[in-house]
C-alpha cells in the first residue's frame, strides 16, 4: 500500500527553500555591529552614553509603533529598523544633549523622514542623518557641547570644545583618534570600534565593502592631494561612522555596483569640499544626504545590462 | 585546449559573482544507485517534455510490452512516450498538475514478465542525420530538467557550432542524479559525446562540472585523456551554474542575444545524463523508460539515489524509501526549481531528477514584508536582471517597461526569491512578467 498523506500537502511555487535572512535578521546584524562602538562610547563618555542610546531607541521604536497603530498599518516596530535608527541617531549626538532635543530628533527621523514617505524601504534619505541635521540646525549649541573623554591614551590633555577637525585640536594624536579618545558625538570617536563592526557586517554579508572602501578611499586620496594628513582626515569626524553605517543603508544607496561606486565617490567628494572649504561640522552627514537625493537618478543611469542584451549606444551601458 | 582553458578561466573571474552559494545538502552524493523493484502500477503522463502533448496509442485492457510506443503526437516539437513495463492498460485517466493544468495518463498494471517489445532493436546509425532520427525515436528529452526533445535540439544547423557543451553542473541543492551518472557510467557519457562529435563534425566538447564534485572531474578527465577533443571544465559551485545561458557565459564567455539560441553563438548544450542515455540507446535500442532520481529531504528515512521506471507513482517511491516523519511538502525536482506534488499518484516523469519530502520544519510560512531595497535580487540574478523593478512594472502591467527591463530573459532559477530578506514573491512575479511580455511580443509580431 502506497503512502497516502493524512492531510493536504503544501502547495507552493518554486523556490521551495529560502535563505534564512529576513529584514529583522539584517537589522539585528546591524545592531550587533554597533555594539563595539556603543561599548567605546560607554568607556569614553560613561553612563550618559547609555542613557542617550536607551532613550533614543525607546523613542524611535515607540514612534514607529504609535504610527502603525494610529494608521492601522502592519506593525513594523518589531523589524528592528527603528531600533537601528535610534542607535544611529544617538551615535550622532553629544553625550550632553538634553533628552527632549534627542526625542525631537527621533521624531523627525522616524516619522518625518521615514513614515511619511511610506515606511521602511521607501524613505528617500537616511532617517538618522535627517534627524542629526535637523538637530544641528535647530540646536547648534547643544549639538556641539562636547565633553572631554573619560579615558585618554596620549599625554596631551584635551580641553578644547571643538571636534578634532577644528584647528585647535591639531595636537590630538592619531592613536587617540583611532581608539576614540577624542571629543565628539557618541558613536563616531573610535575608529577601531567602528571597524570591528564593519568586519562583522562583511562577514555576515549584510553589506559589501564597496561603498565604505570607495567613500573612505576618496577622502584619503583627496586629502593627500590637498596636502593634508590623510590618516588624520579618515579617522576624524563622522567619516568612519557614516561610511560604515549610514552610506551603506540599503534603501538610500543605489542598486547596482556601478551606482554604488558613483554614490560613494560623490559622498567622499562632498565631504572633502565641506571639510576643506566649508565651515559646517556635519560634512559627512550633509554629503550622504546630498547623495541620497541623487540615488534615483544614479539608479536610472546605472542599470545592469542583462546578459545577452544588445549593447546600447553612447557607452551608457557597459558589459 | 590549453589556450581555451586559459581564456575561459580569465573570463570566469569576471562572471563568477553571478548567482549565490546555496548550502549543497548533497548527502546522497556518494551513495550508489539502488534499483527500485517493479511498482504496483505505472502512471504514464502524455506530457513529459516541452512541446505537443502525445495522444495515447493504446486503450483500456490492451496488453503492452516494455519499450513499446504508447504515446505519440503528429507535431515537430514532441517526444514519443514508451511503456516502461509489460502489462495491461487498466485505465486512461486525467491527471491534475499542482499548477492547475491537467494531463492525460495511461495507467498500466505490470505483469512482472518485463517482456521486451519486438520493436526494440539497436538503431542503424551511419551519419548525423540517421543519429538525429534515432534520437528522435528514443523518447530522450533534456534530462537535466528542461525536457526539451533531444533529437529536435540536435536537428539544427551545426555548421557554425565549434563546441558541444555537456552540462554536468548539477547546481540544484540535494540532487546528485547526474553526479552518480558521471561516477557510475562515465564510459557511456564519453561514448555518447564521442559519437555525437564523430557524426556531427563539431570539433570539440567541453564537460562542465561544478567544483564541489572533484571526484567526477578527476574521473572524467582521466577517462577522456586519450580523446583530445573532449575537455573537462571546472566551474565554481554557485547556483544557478547549470542554467544554459549561465553555463555558456561561464564556460565560453559567450552570451546569447535576447531571443536567440545557443547555436547562434556557436554552441550546443546537453545534459550529461542525456549524453549517456543516447549512448545506451544506440547500444540496446531500448527507449528511455527509466531514470535515476535523488530521493531526499528531512522526512525521508533512507535517502538514496534511486533508479525508477518512468511513471512510478510518487507514493510508491516514498513507501520504498520510508518516511521518518510526516511530510508537509513533497517536491518533484530540486528545491530551487521543483514543483510541489499533492497527488501521490503523480509519477516520476522523464525530466525529473529528484523527489524531496520536507517536514514542517523545512517549510515555514514566510511572511512577506516591505522591500527594503537591499538589492540582493539585482546583485544575484545570473541574467543581471532587476527582479524588484520587474515586479513593480508587472503589477502595473506596464509592458513597455517590462520590455525595457527585458523580463523575457528570466531563466526561472528562483534565486531572487531565495535571497530576498523581505520574502517577496519575486520569482513568481518575474515568471508571470516574462509570460505577459512574451505573449505581447507574439501579438505584436502577429500584427507586424
Amino acid at each position: 500500500m502506497a503512502f497516502a498523506p493524512g492531510r493536504p500537502l503544501a502547495l507552493a511555487p518554486a523556490p521551495q527553500i529560502v535563505s534564512p535572512e529576513t529584514t529583522q535578521s539584517v537589522m539585528r546584524n546591524v545592531l550587533i555591529a554597533m555594539v563595539p562602538a556603543f561599548a567605546a562610547s560607554l568607556i569614553f563618555f560613561g553612563l550618559d552614553a547609555l542613557v542617550v542610546v536607551g532613550v533614543s531607541v525607546v523613542a524611535c521604536v515607540g514612534f514607529e509603533y504609535l504610527w502603525c497603530r494610529l494608521f492601522k498599518l502592519p506593525n513594523t516596530a518589531g523589524d528592528l529598523s527603528a531600533a537601528v535608527t535610534g542607535v544611529l541617531l544617538a551615535f550622532n549626538v553629544p553625550s550632553t544633549i538634553p533628552l527632549y532635543m534627542l526625542i525631537i530628533g527621533d521624531f523627525v527621523a522616524v516619522i518625518v523622514a521615514k513614515a511619511l514617505f511610506g515606511g521602511i524601504g521607501r524613505n528617500f534619505a537616511n532617517p538618522a542623518i535627517v534627524g542629526r541635521i535637523t538637530l544641528a540646525v535647530a540646536f547648534p549649541v547643544a549639538m556641539t557641547d562636547f565633553v572631554a573623554p573619560l579615558v585618554s591614551f596620549s599625554p596631551v590633555d584635551v580641553v578644547s570644545a571643538a571636534t578634532a577637525l577644528a584647528p585647535t585640536a591639531s595636537e590630538l594624536s592619531l592613536a587617540d583618534m583611532f581608539l576614540g579618545s577624542e571629543m565628539g558625538v557618541l558613536g563616531e570617536t573610535s575608529v577601531l570600534a567602528i571597524l570591528i563592526g564593519f568586519v562583522f557586517l562583511l562577514v555576515t554579508k549584510t553589506i559589501t565593502w564597496h561603498v565604505t572602501a570607495t567613500y573612505v578611499g576618496t577622502v584619503f586620496a583627496l586629502s593627500t592631494l590637498a596636502g593634508l594628513d590623510p590618516l588624520m582626515q579618515v579617522c576624524s569626524g563622522g567619516l568612519m561612522l557614516g561610511a560604515v553605517f549610514m552610506a551603506t543603508d540599503y534603501s538610500t544607496s543605489p542598486a547596482t555596483l556601478k551606482g554604488k561606486i558613483i554614490f560613494a565617490v560623490g559622498c567622499g567628494l562632498i565631504t572633502c569640499l565641506i571639510r576643506f572649504w566649508g565651515n559646517l561640522n556635519e560634512g559627512v552627514a550633509f554629503s550622504i544626504l546630498f547623495m541620497n537625493l541623487l540615488v534615483p537618478y544614479i539608479d536610472q543611469l546605472t542599470p545592469n545590462t542583462p546578459v545577452g542584451a544588445e549593447k546600447r549606444g553612447g557607452g551608457a551601458a557597459r558589459e | 585546449m590549453g589556450r581555451l582553458m586559459g581564456t575561459s578561466h580569465a573570463r570566469l573571474r569576471s562572471h563568477n559573482r553571478m548567482g549565490v552559494v546555496i548550502p549543497h545538502n548533497k548527502a546522497t552524493a556518494e551513495l550508489e544507485t539502488v534499483v527500485m523493484p517493479l511498482p504496483d502500477k505505472i502512471v504514464l503522463p502524455m506530457q513529459q517534455h516541452i512541446g505537443a502533448q502525445c495522444a495515447p496509442l493504446v486503450k483500456r485492457r490492451d496488453h503492452v510490452d516494455a519499450g513499446q510506443l504508447v504515446g505519440h503526437a503528429e507535431a515537430r516539437t514532441t517526444a514519443d512516450i514508451f511503456s516502461p513495463v509489460s502489462g495491461s492498460v487498466t485505465e486512461i485517466r486525467s491527471l491534475y498538475y499542482s499548477n492547475g493544468r491537467t494531463d492525460v495518463a495511461i495507467v498500466i498494471e505490470p505483469d512482472g514478465e518485463q517482456t521486451v517489445a519486438e520493436t526494440v532493436a539497436p538503431p542503424v546509425v551511419t551519419d548525423y542525420a540517421s543519429l538525429v532520427e534515432a534520437v528522435k525515436g528514443s523518447g530522450i528529452v533534456g534530462l537535466g530538467g528542461a525536457g526539451y526533445p533531444t533529437g529536435l535540439k540536435m536537428d539544427a544547423d551545426l555548421s557554425a557550432v565549434d563546441c558541444w557543451l555537456v552540462n554536468g553542473a548539477e547546481c540544484e541543492p540535494y540532487l546528485s542524479s547526474d553526479y552518480r551518472e558521471m561516477m557510475e557510467h562515465p564510459d557511456d557519457i564519453l561514448a555518447g559525446i564521442g559519437t555525437c562529435l564523430d557524426l556531427s563534425g563539431v570539433p570539440r566538447a567541453l564537460i562542465c562540472i561544478e567544483d564541489n564534485k572533484p571526484k567526477a572531474i578527476e574521473l572524467l578527465r582521466t577517462m577522456a585523456a586519450d580523446d583530445a577533443r573532449i575537455g573537462v571544465l571546472e566551474l565554481p559551485a554557485r547556483y544557478p551554474q547549470g542554467a544554459s545561458r549561465v553555463i555558456l557565459k561561464n564556460a565560453m564567455g559567450r552570451a546569447v542575444k535576447r531571443g536567440g539560441h545557443l547555436t547562434d553563438v556557436g554552441a550546443i548544450l546537453f545534459n550529461v545524463t542525456t549524453m549517456s542515455e543516447i549512448s545506451k540507446y544506440l547500444k540496446t535500442g531500448m527507449p528511455l523508460i527509466k531514470r535515476r532520481i535523488t530521493v531526499m529531504g528531512d522526512a525521508i528515512e533512507n535517502p538514496m539515489n534511486l533508479e525508477v521506471l518512468i511513471g512510478t507513482p510518487t507514493g510508491e517511491i516514498l513507501e520504498f524509501c520510508g518516511l521518518s516523519r510526516k511530510p508537509a511538502k513533497v517536491i518533484a525536482g530540486g528545491p530551487m526549481m521543483g514543483i510541489t506534488q499533492i497527488d501521490m499518484d503523480y509519477p516520476v516523469v522523464r525530466q525529473q531528477s529528484g523527489l524531496l519530502a520536507f517536514s514542517e520544519d523545512l517549510c515555514g510560512r514566510h511572511e512577506t514584508t516591505a522591500c527594503i531595497h537591499c538589492d540582493k535580487c539585482i546583485g544575484s540574478c545570473p541574467m543581471r536582471l532587476s527582479p524588484i523593478s520587474i515586479q513593480k512594472a508587472y503589477r502595473k502591467a506596464d509592458v513597455a517597461e517590462l520590455d525595457r527591463l527585458m523580463a523575457d530573459l528570466c531563466v526561472g532559477c528562483g534565486i531572487c526569491s531565495y535571497v530576498c530578506p523581505a520574502k517577496q514573491p519575486l520569482t513568481q512575479s518575474v515568471g508571470l512578467a516574462s509570460r505577459l511580455l512574451k505573449a505581447e511580443q507574439r501579438k505584436a509580431r502577429g500584427r507586424g
